[in-house]
């Protein structure tokens, strides 16, 4: 068990109004919450870094709850792609910034509550400012150097980190709280390589599953400000929303942590675009590429070019390629044998991201042959070459 | 034969198979003959030298294998061998 007392100073607490009472009776009802726990919302500053998939849930029901401070950060504007998950925004917000979109949204909800709108990327340079003034983060990022800042600077700050995280129909949820447990690079020292794990925007992610996994921080972030329960400190909860199926996972303080453990040698924020590998002098030697219009000029004069389509059959089905040999990203090493090693070799996907990872897979599995990465994918060939084609 | 869990992320270079049977006395074994069934996983759960990617957590039950001795915590047959990456969901 875990159980954590109310992280708001009862000095900053303020009684509630009649209005107030009427609003929040249903949380007034339960012993766990009662007036102490709302008065504590009332007083509660939470801050969510990011208004996406997680952030969106986040903040519909922390608003909803009465939590008397939300800060929403982003720096992003909806796109329509995002509505299919992210219910903060409407139809008509797609082109606002997010953060614009989200605090209307809270304010119709809850015009009692302080909206604060942060509509800027969290970088090194102001995270700690910004979240100084926050009693709990919750993260709701989609990236690992952000994932990687919001953690370092939550324990330099000694502040709750309530963490959730997505892919297709799998998600992760923990509070992350170095005074109580351990943190996010407790559990994971290091990131992935850039390239290495395809993102939602290539992977695809099932709409519901943010929701869930959102709401579960909610929660989390609501049982610190009100105390007791027994929070996921030291708890990975892992969900398959495909499977139905949670599972939970002992975390332990990493005692060799470079940032919360015994002896830190992390003292300040680091550069997180480093960090992570996506600074021009840490990344891979690039991969050779071909333009869509060079591809169809090349194929026009008969050039002898063998067209691989990495995608799986699902992903091809939406906007097929024709001509091109499919053979999907996780049996390439299995199959280089059908290669040419005498003929240029196209790889193609999505937007041309794991075609690049595709390349480098078969150049360590040894290939010698020339490999070319269709730049920007299929969505390049569809909008360069072939209009009758689709997007997605 | 251990069962290995692979999570969504990796699925693709299992065939699409959410769990995998495989032999071997040490959590490292029975991770190598997984990736020696599906070479295309390689990749993914080991750096350069051999040791297994920082951002891969493996779990025997519901204990990270950090506390049972590393890539040579005995593993039995009934054990569930459980593979957890980092996953984040981004554009990048």
């Amino acid at each position: 068990m875990s159980v954590i007392e109310s992280i708001i100073p009862d000095e900053r607490v303020e009684k509630l109004s009649n209005a107030e009472i009427s609003r929040y009776s249903r949380h007034l009802l339960l012993p766990q919450i009662g007036l102490d726990g709302q008065e504590k919302l009332k007083a509660a500053k939470v801050l969510i870094v990011g208004t996406g998939g997680l952030g969106a849930p986040l903040a519909l029901y922390l608003a909803a709850a009465g939590v008397g401070t939300l800060g929403v950060l982003d720096f992003d504007v909806v796109e329509e792609s995002n509505l299919q998950r992210q219910i903060i925004h409407s139809t008509r917000d797609i082109d606002r910034p997010k953060v614009a979109s989200a605090a209307d949204r809270l304010k119709g909800l809850n015009p009692d509550i302080d909206i604060v709108m942060h509509n800027t990327m969290l970088t090194s340079a102001n995270a700690l400012d910004i979240i100084k003034d926050y009693d709990i983060v919750a993260d709701g990022t989609d990236n690992y150097q952000t994932r990687y800042l919001v953690n370092d600077a939550c324990v330099l700050l000694g502040k709750p980190n309530v963490y959730g995280s997505i892919f297709q129909f799998e998600g992760q949820a923990s509070v992350f709280y170095a005074k109580e447990g351990p943190c996010y690079r407790c559990l994971y020292p290091s990131p992935p390589p850039p390239g290495l794990v395809p993102s939602c925007s290539e992977g695809g992610v099932l709409g519901v599953l943010p929701g869930i996994v959102g709401t579960i921080q909610a929660n989390e972030v609501i049982k610190l400000i009100v105390g007791g329960g027994n929070s996921l400190i030291g708890r990975l909860l892992l969900f398959d929303s495909w499977e139905m199926k949670f599972r939970e996972l002992k975390l332990d303080k990493d005692e060799e942590c470079p940032i919360c453990g015994k002896h830190p040698t992390i003292h300040e924020l680091i550069d997180y675009e480093q960090f992570c590998g996506l600074k021009p002098d840490h990344e891979p030697e690039p991969v050779d590429t071909i333009e869509a219009k060079e591809l169809k000029a090349r194929l026009d004069a008969g050039d002898k070019i063998q067209i691989i389509d990495i995608r799986e059959p699902h992903e091809r089905a939406i906007s097929p390629f024709e001509g091109s040999k499919p053979i999907p990203l996780g049996q390439l090493v299995r199959r280089i044998e059908e290669f040419d090693e005498n003929e240029d070799a196209v790889f193609l996907c999505k937007i041309g991201q794991r075609s690049i990872f595709a390349i480098r897979a078969l150049q360590e599995a040894g290939y010698k042959g020339r490999l070319l990465n269709l730049k920007d994918g299929v969505n390049a060939w569809a909008r360069d070459v072939d209009n009758s084609l689709p997007q997605y | 034969m251990a069962q290995v869990l692979i999570p969504t992320a990796l699925r693709a270079f299992t065939e699409g198979n959410s769990s995998v049977d495989a032999a071997g006395k040490t959590v490292g074994e029975v991770i190598a003959a997984v990736a020696e069934q599906y070479p295309d996983l390689k990749l993914h759960l080991y750096e350069e030298n051999g040791t297994i990617r920082r951002y891969v957590n493996i779990y025997i039950g519901d204990d990270n294998i950090r506390n049972l001795g590393g890539v040579d915590a005995p593993v039995v047959d009934t054990d569930t061998v459980m593979l957890v990456p980092a996953i984040a969901g981004g554009v990048r």
